[in-house]
């Protein structure tokens, strides 16, 4: 059965979603959202999809999830044979589920900025860039700190979902 | 800022809001030419706009507004430019695509310079306005059309690998034909060749906000020949090109636009540019250009 996403090209949160299909080779079929101009997202329609009124949405087998990080997950545990994107090493995976909450928690202020940037959303632009930049002062001095250690990724010796939810 | 005393900037319409961006009933507050002003939208659906004074926002005089190509349009002068004529947005079969607007932070006149440029669809829009093996900027016409007092850019032609949303589901690249149309200080336009057809033009507009001379907000509007594409796809497929364009305009120094002949280096693909230069400057506009000592 194919897996179907409800997507917008220009999400940041559908574009993770995107990069983990591709990365694992997953094809699926695209279902474009009108988010904007059309706010097609908080429709009574799409609100049977997801309550939240928040994209994207993962249809696979029967089974309906919203949120990047869990259907990133949720990819990784299915579709990820050598166990590399969501490592089961308790180490590796604890870090992992750190850095994936701190994605969808601190970080989304940048999403916010932009939203307020090019779509015109009424948030407090100077709070939000604080909290962004703030954000991106805790993952840079992380990845300083891998690089000097001579890492590459986030956690670990090859990539995971971390990386892509902090994508 | 505050408000510009440019009387050519302030002699335009200027759009404030798009078809159906503000409810019945619903206000929205923004800036015109450094102007704050209120945008409302009457239960009846009858839109009316006003200047917003002081620092308390009081709200003073009247502006006066048109509707046209989907866009809610204000000016704060008493003998605005008129609104162009194009005349594929009245014409029976045409898809009118409403793209909404986005906010991007530099220049009017960097915004139209982009929407003119074909040297940049290989690099910016990689495999769909360009490829990177056929880069040549082919050469074509350019002339000020003094009955209009617009400028044309004609005989514009470039290799596209999926030039529209219909060519990007068929999958095919075409060598497309272009005409370009700056038809004020803050809007411009293109006719390119529907996919497939040689006879037929679809018409992408760009109508811009100054909100002040370097943060405008861009509104998109078409006119499009295409049967099969759902308009979410059609304002996808655009949205996803002036997105990819605008992290290169917020990134462009300096953000105004410079008349000095030495500032920037043009290339003979820059024809149309150099044009619009010469036409705005003609024109004696001086918002949103760096400003030259006397």
């Amino acid at each position: 059965m194919v897996i179907r996403l409800y997507d917008y090209t220009l999400s940041g949160s559908c574009y993770k979603v995107r990069l983990m299909l591709g990365f694992l080779g997953l094809g699926y079929q695209a279902v474009p959202v009108d988010f904007y101009p059309g706010r097609e997202h908080k429709t009574l329609d799409f609100l049977d999809i997801n309550p939240l009124g928040q994209l994207p949405v993962l249809e696979d087998d029967g089974l309906r999830l919203r949120d990047a990080q869990a259907i990133i997950a949720y990819l990784a545990n299915k579709y990820d044979n050598s166990g590399q994107w969501l490592p089961r090493d308790p180490d590796l995976f604890g870090q992992v589920m750190m850095w994936v909450l701190f994605a969808s928690g601190e970080l989304m202020a940048a999403s916010a900025a932009r939203l307020h940037d090019a779509l015109g959303y009424p948030f407090d632009i100077a709070a939000v860039r604080a909290n962004a930049h703030a954000a991106f002062r805790v993952l840079d001095d992380h990845l300083a700190e891998r690089a000097i250690e001579g890492k590459t990724w986030i956690v670990g010796d090859s990539p995971t979902i971390a990386d892509i939810a902090c994508c | 800022m505050s408000v510009t005393t440019d009387p050519v900037a302030l002699n335009q319409w200027i759009p404030c809001a798009w078809n159906g961006q503000i409810r019945p009933g619903a206000t929205r507050d923004t800036q015109i030419l450094g102007q704050p002003i209120r945008v409302t939208c009457a239960p009846d659906g009858a839109i009316s706009c006003n200047v917003l004074d002081g620092a308390a926002g009081a709200v003073g005089r009247a502006l006066p507004v048109t509707q046209k190509f989907e866009i809610i349009f204000a000016t704060l002068g008493s003998d605005p430019r008129p609104l162009p004529k194009i005349h594929e947005f009245d014409e029976p079969g045409r898809r009118i695509a409403n793209c909404g607007s986005v906010g991007v932070n530099t220049s009017p006149f960097r915004i139209v310079e982009n929407f003119l440029d074909m040297a940049h669809f290989c690099f910016v829009h990689t495999d769909i306005l360009g490829a990177v093996d056929q880069t040549e900027v082919l050469s074509y016409k350019c002339e000020v059309r003094p009955d209009a007092d617009e400028v044309w850019a004609t005989d514009c032609r470039f290799f596209q690998p999926a030039a529209s949303k219909s060519a990007a589901t068929n999958g095919k690249g075409q060598l497309t034909h272009y005409k370009y149309r700056v038809m004020s200080p803050f809007s411009v336009m293109l006719y390119k060749n529907v996919f497939g057809r040689e006879d037929l033009d679809d018409a992408i507009c760009v109508f811009i906000q100054p909100k002040t001379e370097t943060e405008c907000i861009a509104y998109m509007t078409m006119a499009l020949v295409d049967e099969g594409s759902t308009m979410t796809q059609i304002i996808d497929f655009q949205q996803s090109i002036f997105l990819q364009d605008r992290i290169i305009l917020e990134n462009q120094r300096p953000a105004l636009l410079s008349f000095a002949p030495n500032a920037e280096i043009p290339t003979k693909a820059d024809l149309s540019s150099i044009a619009f230069r010469r036409w705005l400057k003609a024109s004696g506009i001086t918002f949103g250009t760096v400003k030259e000592a006397a």
